[in-house]
C-alpha cells in the first residue's frame, strides 16, 4: 500500500469557517449535526403548534374554531411535519454528531452529500407548509395520505405534497448513505464490529432500512400523482387497480418507518442506562441481534395496518402472528435494560430520568401495540382514539424522549457547558405529567369507540377530551423550557464540564475527545484497547 | 493487514455546490408542482419556467461540482480509503434504485395476481363482480377494463426482443471496456464505450419506436388501465434510468479521450458501468415479467 503512506495535505486543516457561510457552505459534521437538530427543532414546535389547534378545537364537542378541512389539514400535516420534518432529521442530526466521534473518525465519509442532504429538508417543508396557502388548501388526507382520499378527492395542492415527499425521500436516502458508508469504512483500526456502540449498530440498521424503504414512498408518491393527474388508474378499480393496493405499497414503506423512527432511540437509551448505572451493558451481543431481528421482521407485518380493509383471513392471520413475534426481540432489550440497571450503582441525572421515562412508557405503548396486533379485536380498535394513544406513546415518550435524553446527555460534550440542571429537570417533570395527562385517556375513549381525525365528537367523550386538551397545552408549553434550556446552553451560561462528563461515562468520545469536542474529531485514529 | 500506515481521509472543505444543488430541487419541485396543476386545470402559470430554471440550476450544480470532483482527483487528494466510500456509496445508491422499482414491480404483482381476479369474482369476491362490475371476466393483460376501457396487449417478439438483445449486448461491451481500461489498452476502450453508448442510443431509440406504435396503432396508453399504467410507468422510468446511464457513459467517454482514468484510479468509470449493469439487469426483469408472461 504504498501510494496509501503518502503524505496528502488536504485544504481544510486550518481557520474556522465563519458567518453565513459556514452554514451555507459546511462540510464539517458537527455544523452539519447542528443544523439538524435545531431544524428539527423548530419542526417539533411547528408541528406542535397545530397540534395544539387540533387540541383547542377537540376541548370540547361541537365546531368552535377551525374548519372542519383545516382541521384535516392539521392532522395531516402535524403527522407528516413529526415523522419528516422532527424525529428523523433530529436523529440523522445525533447521527452525524456522534457516529464520527463514536467510532473514531474525522469526519462523515460523504462531507459534502452531507450539506446536501441537510440542505433539502427546509426546501422541502418549505414547500409543504407553503400548500397549506393555496386554493383548496394543503393536504387534508392523513399523513398516510390512503387513496382515494389523496386520488379522486384530494386539493390540487397534492402535486406539491407528492413533490416535496419526493426530495424530502432524496433527502433521507443520501443521510442514510452517508451513515451505513461511514460505520462501514471509516472505523478507527481496532473498532470491531462488536465493540462498536449500540448507538452506532442501531443507525447502522436504521440507515439500511431508510434506503430501502424510501424510494417505496417515492413510488407509492409517484403513483398517487399519476392517478390524480394523469389518469391512471392503480387504486381505482374501474380500471383494474385497487385502493387497497395503496395501502399495501405504503405499508411496506410505512412499517420499517416506524423503526427508523425508534431503532435509534434503542441506541440512545442503550448508551445511557448504563453510564448512570455505572455498569456494563447488560447483553450486548443479544442487543445486536435485537435490533437486526426487529429490522427483518419489520418487513414482513405492514399488513397489521389494514386488518379491516379486505385480506383473505391467510393473510390476516399471517400478519397477526409476524407482528406479535415482533414483541420477543423488544422484549429482549427491555429486559436488558432493566437488567444493566439490575443492582447498578444507579443516579438520577437528567438524561437517566428520560431514559427511565421511555423505558416505561415506550413498554406501555408496545403492550397497546400487542393488542392492536390481535386481528380479531383489532376489528375494535382500528381508526379510535386507542390507536392515536398507542403511536403517540411510543413516538412522543418513546423517540421524542430519546430524543430529549440524547440531547441532554451529549449537550455538554458539545459545547463544553453544564446546561441548567434546575431548568432541564423542571422541563422532565412537567413534560412527564402532562404527556401522560395528555395521552392516557386517549386509551378510554378510543377503547369507548370514539374515532380518530375527527373534529366533533359524542357527548360522552366531553370531559375526557378536556382532560386531554390541558394535558396538551401542558405538554406544548413544557417545551418552551426545553427551548430555554437550549438558548442557555449554547450561550455557553453554566459550569464549564470536564471531558468525561458523567462519571460513567465510557466510549471515544468521552475518553479519547476533550470537551467541546473539536471541530475535526479525530484527525488521526486512536488507539482502540 | 499488518500495521498499516494511516493516511489522512480527505475531508473536503466548504463547497458551495451542495447548497446550489437543495435550491436546484427546489425550484424542480415547485415547478414540476405548479406544471403539473396547470396542465391539469390549463390554465397559465409559471410552473414550466420554474421547473426549467430549477433543471439549469441542476445542470449548473452538477457541472461545478464534477469539475471540482474531478480536479481534485486528477490532483492525486483521493486516497484508496475515500475510493472506497465512493464504491459503497454508490453501491447503497443502486440498491435504493432497485426498492424503487420494487414499488412498481409490486403494484404489477399485485393487480396481476390480486386486484384483478377479484374484481372477476375470484376468491370470496363473486359479490363484487356480480354487483360492481357485471359482465367483467378477469384477464391478464387486462385488454378490457372493468369500466371497458379497451387496449391491446404489447407482445415480446419483435422490437422488445431485439431491444433486448441490444441491452445485453451494450452490458458486454460495457464490460469489455472495463477490462480494457484494467489492462491499459486505451484504443480497446474508446472503441468498446462507443459501442456501449452506440446501443444505449439505439435502444431508446428502438423504445421511442414502440411508444409511438404502442400509442398509435395498439391503444395501448398512460390511461389504459392497470396494464398501460405498469407497462408505462415501468418501461418509462426504466428509459429515464438508461437516458441517465447513457449520458453519464457520454461523459465518461469525453473523460476518457481527454486521458482520464487509469488501472488503478478510475471511480466514475466503475460507477457508471454499475450503472449500466443495473439498468440492464432492471430490463431483463422488465422483459420477462412485463412481456414475456
Amino acid at each position: 500500500m504504498s501510494e496509501a503512506t503518502e503524505h496528502l495535505d488536504h485544504a481544510h486543516s486550518h481557520h474556522h469557517p465563519s458567518g453565513i457561510k459556514r452554514w451555507l457552505y459546511t462540510t464539517n459534521h458537527k455544523d452539519i449535526g447542528t443544523l439538524y437538530l435545531w431544524f428539527a427543532f423548530i419542526m417539533f414546535l411547528t408541528g406542535g403548534a397545530m397540534a395544539m389547534v387540533i387540541r383547542a378545537e377537540l376541548f370540547q364537542p361541537g365546531l368552535q374554531i377551525v374548519e372542519p378541512n383545516f382541521f384535516n389539514q392539521m392532522t395531516t400535516v402535524h403527522g407528516l411535519i413529526m415523522v419528516f420534518g422532527a424525529v428523523m432529521p433530529a436523529f440523522t442530526g445525533l447521527a452525524n454528531w456522534l457516529v464520527p466521534m463514536m467510532i473514531g473518525a474525522p469526519d462523515m465519509a460523504l462531507p459534502r452529500m452531507n450539506n446536501w442532504s441537510f440542505w433539502i429538508l427546509p426546501f422541502a417543508f418549505l414547500i409543504l407548509l407553503s400548500s397549506l396557502f393555496l386554493e383548496g388548501g394543503g393536504p387534508a388526507f392523513g399523513w398516510t395520505f390512503y387513496a382515494p382520499l389523496s386520488t379522486q378527492y384530494s386539493a390540487d395542492s397534492t402535486a406539491l405534497f407528492v413533490f416535496s415527499v419526493h426530495i424530502m425521500g432524496a433527502s433521507s436516502i443520501m443521510g442514510a448513505i452517508n451513515v451505513i458508508v461511514t460505520i462501514f469504512n471509516m472505523r478507527a483500526p481496532g473498532m470491531t464490529w462488536m465493540k462498536l456502540p449500540l448507538f452506532v449498530w442501531t443507525w447502522l440498521i436504521t440507515a439500511f432500512l431508510l434506503i430501502a424503504v424510501m424510494p417505496v414512498l417515492a413510488g407509492a408518491v409517484t403513483m398517487v400523482l399519476t392517478d390524480k393527474f394523469f389518469g391512471t388508474s392503480f387504486f381505482n378499480a374501474a380500471g383494474g387497480g385497487d385502493p387497497v393496493m395503496f395501502q399495501h405499497i405504503f405499508w411496506f414503506f410505512g412499517h420499517p418507518e416506524v423503526y427508523i423512527m425508534i431503532l435509534p432511540a434503542f441506541g440512545i437509551i442503550s448508551q445511557i442506562v448504563p453510564t448512570f448505572s455505572r455498569k456494563k451493558l447488560f447483553g450486548y451481543a443479544s442487543m445486536v441481534y435485537a435490533t437486526a431481528s426487529i429490522a427483518l421482521l419489520s418487513f414482513i407485518v405492514w399488513a397489521h395496518h389494514m386488518f379491516t380493509t379486505g385480506m383473505p383471513l391467510v393473510g390476516e392471520m399471517f400478519f397477526m402472528f409476524a407482528t406479535m413475534l415482533i414483541s420477543v426481540p423488544t422484549g429482549v432489550k427491555v429486559f436488558n435494560w432493566v437488567a444493566t440497571m439490575w443492582r447498578g450503582s444507579l443516579s438520577f441525572e437528567v438524561p437517566m430520568l428520560f431514559a427511565i421515562a421511555f423505558i416505561v412508557l415506550f413498554t406501555i405503548g408496545g403492550l397497546s401495540g400487542l393488542m392492536l396486533a390481535i386481528t380479531p379485536v383489532d376489528f375494535q380498535y382500528h381508526d379510535t382514539y386507542f390507536v392515536v394513544a398507542h403511536f403517540h406513546y411510543v413516538l412522543v415518550t418513546g423517540a421524542v424522549f430519546s430524543i430529549m435524553a440524547a440531547v441532554y446527555y451529549w449537550l455538554p460534550k458539545w459545547t463544553g457547558h453544564m446546561f441548567d440542571v434546575t431548568l432541564a429537570k423542571w422541563h422532565f417533570w412537567c413534560s412527564l405529567i402532562s404527556v401522560n395527562v395528555l395521552f392516557f385517556p386517549m386509551h378510554f375513549v378510543g377503547l369507548a369507540g370514539m374515532p380518530r381525525r375527527i373534529p366533533d365528537y359524542a357527548l360522552q367523550f366531553a370531559d375526557f377530551n378536556k382532560w386531554i386538551s390541558i394535558g396538551g397545552f401542558a405538554f406544548g408549553l413544557s417545551q418552551l423550557i426545553f427551548l430555554a434550556v437550549l438558548i442557555k446552553a449554547c450561550r455557553k451560561q453554566g459550569v464549564p464540564v470536564d471531558d468525561r462528563v458523567w462519571e460513567g461515562a465510557e466510549g471515544l468520545e468521552w475518553q479519547e475527545l476533550p470537551s467541546p469536542a473539536p471541530y475535526h474529531s479525530f484527525e488521526t485514529p486512536p488507539v482502540i484497547k | 493487514m499488518s500495521s498499516p500506515v494511516y493516511e489522512k481521509y480527505y475531508v473536503p472543505a466548504q463547497s458551495p455546490w451542495p447548497f446550489v444543488g437543495a435550491v436546484a430541487l427546489f425550484l424542480i419541485a415547485v415547478g414540476a408542482g405548479n406544471l403539473v396543476i396547470e396542465l391539469d386545470k390549463g390554465s397559465d402559470g409559471h410552473g414550466g419556467k420554474i421547473l426549467t430554471l430549477g433543471l439549469i440550476t441542476l445542470l449548473f450544480m452538477l457541472i461545478g461540482w464534477f469539475h471540482n470532483q474531478i480536479n481534485e482527483s486528477m490532483q492525486g487528494m483521493h486516497s484508496a480509503q475515500l475510493g472506497r466510500s465512493y464504491r459503497q456509496g454508490m453501491a447503497w445508491f443502486i440498491f435504493s434504485e432497485v426498492m424503487f422499482f420494487a414499488a412498481f414491480f409490486g403494484a404489477l404483482f399485485y393487480a396481476r395476481v390480486f386486484a384483478v381476479p377479484w374484481l372477476g369474482g375470484d376468491s370470496n369476491n363473486a359479490m363484487t363482480n356480480e354487483v360492481l362490475w357485471p359482465g367483467f371476466t378477469a384477464m391478464w393483460p387486462l385488454e378490457t377494463t372493468p369500466g371497458g376501457t379497451q387496449t391491446e396487449a404489447m407482445g415480446w417478439f419483435g422490437l422488445p426482443m431485439a431491444n433486448t438483445i441490444v441491452l445485453l449486448i451494450s452490458s458486454v461491451t460495457c464490460h469489455f471496456a472495463h477490462v480494457a481500461l484494467e489492462q491499459g489498452n486505451r484504443a480497446r476502450l474508446k472503441l468498446m464505450m462507443a459501442l456501449t453508448i452506440l446501443l444505449g442510443v439505439s435502444f431508446l431509440v428502438l423504445q421511442g419506436e414502440e411508444y409511438i406504435h404502442a400509442y398509435e396503432e395498439m391503444g395501448l396508453t398512460l390511461q389504459s388501465g392497470v396494464y398501460g399504467n405498469t407497462f408505462f410507468l415501468l418501461t418509462g422510468f426504466h428509459g429515464l434510468h438508461v437516458t441517465l446511464g447513457t449520458t453519464i457513459l457520454i461523459i465518461l467517454f469525453l473523460r476518457i479521450l481527454k486521458g482520464h482514468f487509469s488501472p488503478a484510479n478510475h471511480f466514475a468509470f466503475q460507477a457508471g458501468s454499475w450503472y449500466w449493469h443495473f439498468v440492464d439487469v432492471v430490463w431483463v426483469m422488465l422483459f420477462f415479467f412485463v412481456y414475456i408472461l
